[in-house]
């Protein structure tokens, strides 16, 4: 079998199964291209060993018959979750050298499954950006570019090495976190498909955490089929994590059937934003048109308080963040400042943070540290936790009017040169996560799906928001919409 | 609200990261960039409404108060920057 490296999941499982082709294969056909790719700068740490060593384990599984779907798939892994023996510093320098002595529980949970590390995957520090560019490794660089133009663009952010080595075939998925937006935003621009399952359906435990009430794990793939069955390994009830739900996995790609007729998709008039580029408002109606197509019915809905929602997670996310980051002060791992004669531990604290923590991550611990200060705490932490309370009632107040899954664009743009918002204020960076961050507040399912190019030949994606622990039919609904856009375009080979 | 430079330095202080007196200033326009962002939320009618503790209605899960885990003395050591003798090393915090 020719180009092992862009199979996906459903049809490398296939052939694992029949014999068609080994795990080694898929692996060393990955390292391969892995090797070759090192201007997209997505794996930041290579594992070769570990991953040879895994698929030989996967082929004898195999051999031996009744082996998991996910047994033999060739991953990558973002660098925020733990991997025993392996790096994992969440593109800091405040965690160079960081080996942990534990396996997250994702990732364990792949492995069990029989899956295989290729390596870390780059990503913005402590997953704080929306262009992997606060990373500590530099730039993941899109595979995608503008038609005529060698101008390199963002995968977008943060989980910018995953959406890079997926849309460039560098491995068959990846794993992604999302706090605000961090999985279905680099998702949408790089062509592939993200999703963000209910806050509590997979465990956060062994991810290095960022905004604990807000974070959640989820696949990166190149198609819908391998997101649910990725998702399914992922998910599950975990003791070590206490916000982790206590509920049966569904198998969800035998909910596949690409029937939506009777559903009701909602599609909110907040989400169509004052000066939203043409493209986006184009590709948002041509997706309400296949999903009305496909027999579902479609509604006009109101979600009142979106505009508040990146005001709140402006305050929520920064706050976490700054106790969630508390923990990094040079005693228990990773980097330690060098001290001056009669340095105390207070300057040891602060030579460590301000050298370890990049500037992002530095400005989001202090404005997480001023909302929760003496005095603004009621100003701002309290009162955005009442308004995140009424952002979660608008989606609730929809769901219980009989609406299935909400239609939105999942950016507002298409992905955009490197350097080019640096000079924007932080607020323009904020804005691309104005369609995602809603469902991190309200704790919901989302996805992002690849429907259309924009005039330059970038792919654009669209959003569905499923209701609580509905994954299944949220993937349904998201499987249904992929079959009637079509999206089959492929960035090509430059690097 | 406006943040000053000897705010900024304050709240550097208390998330004991390192400013020099020489960036404070830009720290200073950064934070009032961010606040004047979040300053809509004063917008919003907020009466009555209870701040949200937990995205999805639960009960945090309660355990037996025993010991489940322990002995990994080594493995909590392995990643300090400074360890000796099985503690890990700061510089003097008592005189």
């Amino acid at each position: 079998m020719a180009d092992l490296n862009k199979l996906t999941i459903a049809a490398a499982r296939d052939a694992l199964k029949k014999g068609d082709v080994t795990s080694l294969e898929l692996t060393e056909a990955c390292l391969g291209e892995i090797e070759g790719a090192g201007a997209l700068n997505a794996f930041v740490h290579h594992t070769p060993e570990i991953a040879r060593e895994q698929a030989k384990a996967a082929d004898a599984r195999l051999k031996a018959g009744d082996a998991p779907d996910m047994c033999g798939i060739p991953l990558g892994i973002k660098d925020l979750f733990c991997t025993k023996g392996v790096p994992s510093q969440a593109a800091s320098n405040i965690l160079k050298g960081f080996k942990p002595e534990y396996e997250s529980t994702v990732t364990s949970q792949l492995f069990d499954a029989g899956a295989v590390m290729l390596g870390k995957l780059n990503m913005d520090e402590f997953a704080m950006g929306s262009s992997n560019e606060t990373s500590a490794y530099g730039n993941a660089v899109n595979p995608w570019r503008r038609e005529g133009s060698d101008a390199e663009l963002t995968p977008g952010g943060s989980s910018g090495g995953s959406a890079s080595a997926v849309a460039a075939d560098l491995c068959l998925a990846a794993t992604g976190t999302d706090t605000g937006g961090s999985i279905r935003q680099p998702a949408a621009f790089t062509g592939i498909t993200g999703i963000k399952p209910t806050y509590g359906r997979v465990s956060r435990w062994g991810v290095v955490a960022f905004a604990s009430s807000l974070d959640q794990a989820g696949p990166m793939t190149k198609d819908v089929r391998d997101a649910a069955i990725m998702l399914e390994a992922m998910c599950g009830h975990d003791a070590k994590d206490s916000t982790s739900a206590d509920l049966a996995v569904p198998n969800f790609e035998a909910m596949l059937t690409g029937d939506i007729r009777g559903k009701t998709i909602g599609i909110p008039r907040e989400y169509r934003m004052e000066g939203m580029p043409a493209e986006i408002e184009k590709l948002w109606a041509e997706g309400t048109e296949m999903l009305k197509a496909a027999g579902a019915k479609i509604v006009d809905i109101s979600l009142p308080h979106t505009k508040y929602a990146l005001p709140t997670y402006y305050v929520i996310a920064p706050a976490e963040a700054s106790s969630n980051l508390a923990r990094y002060d040079g005693v228990r791992y990773g980097h330690r400042a060098s001290l001056a004669a009669g340095d105390g531990i207070t300057e040891m604290y602060e030579k460590t943070r301000a050298e370890g923590f990049g500037h992002e991550v530095q400005r989001r611990v202090m404005v997480g540290t001023y909302v929760l200060s003496a005095g603004f705490y009621d100003a701002y932490y309290n009162r955005a936790r009442k308004v995140r309370t009424l952002i979660k009632r608008d989606f609730e107040e929809v769901f219980a009017a009989g609406v299935d899954a909400i239609l939105t664009p999942a950016t507002p743009s298409a992905a955009f040169g490197l350097g080019e918002m640096s000079e924007a204020d932080p607020i323009a960076m904020y804005l691309n996560d104005v369609f995602t961050v809603t469902v991190n507040l309200a704790g919901l399912p989302g996805i992002a799906v690849p429907t259309g190019s924009d005039s330059q030949g970038l792919p654009l994606g669209l959003q569905l928001i499923g209701r609580p622990w509905e994954e299944g039919d949220l993937l349904n609904t998201a499987y249904a919409l992929e079959q009637a856009a079509g999206f089959v375009a492929k960035p090509a080979k430059w690097w | 609200m406006s943040i000053d430079k000897d705010t900024a330095a304050k709240v550097a202080k208390l998330a004991r990261i390192r400013v020099e007196a020489a960036d404070l200033p830009a720290l200073a326009e950064e934070f009032n960039a961010v606040l004047g962002f979040i300053e809509q939320l004063s917008e919003v009618d907020v009466e009555g409404v209870e701040p949200m503790v937990s995205v999805t209605p639960m009960r945090l899960p309660r355990r037996e108060d025993v010991v489940s885990d322990g002995g990994q003395q080594a493995k909590v050591l392995a990643n300090a920057p400074d360890a000796r003798e099985g503690f890990f090393a700061v510089p003097k915090v008592v005189e």
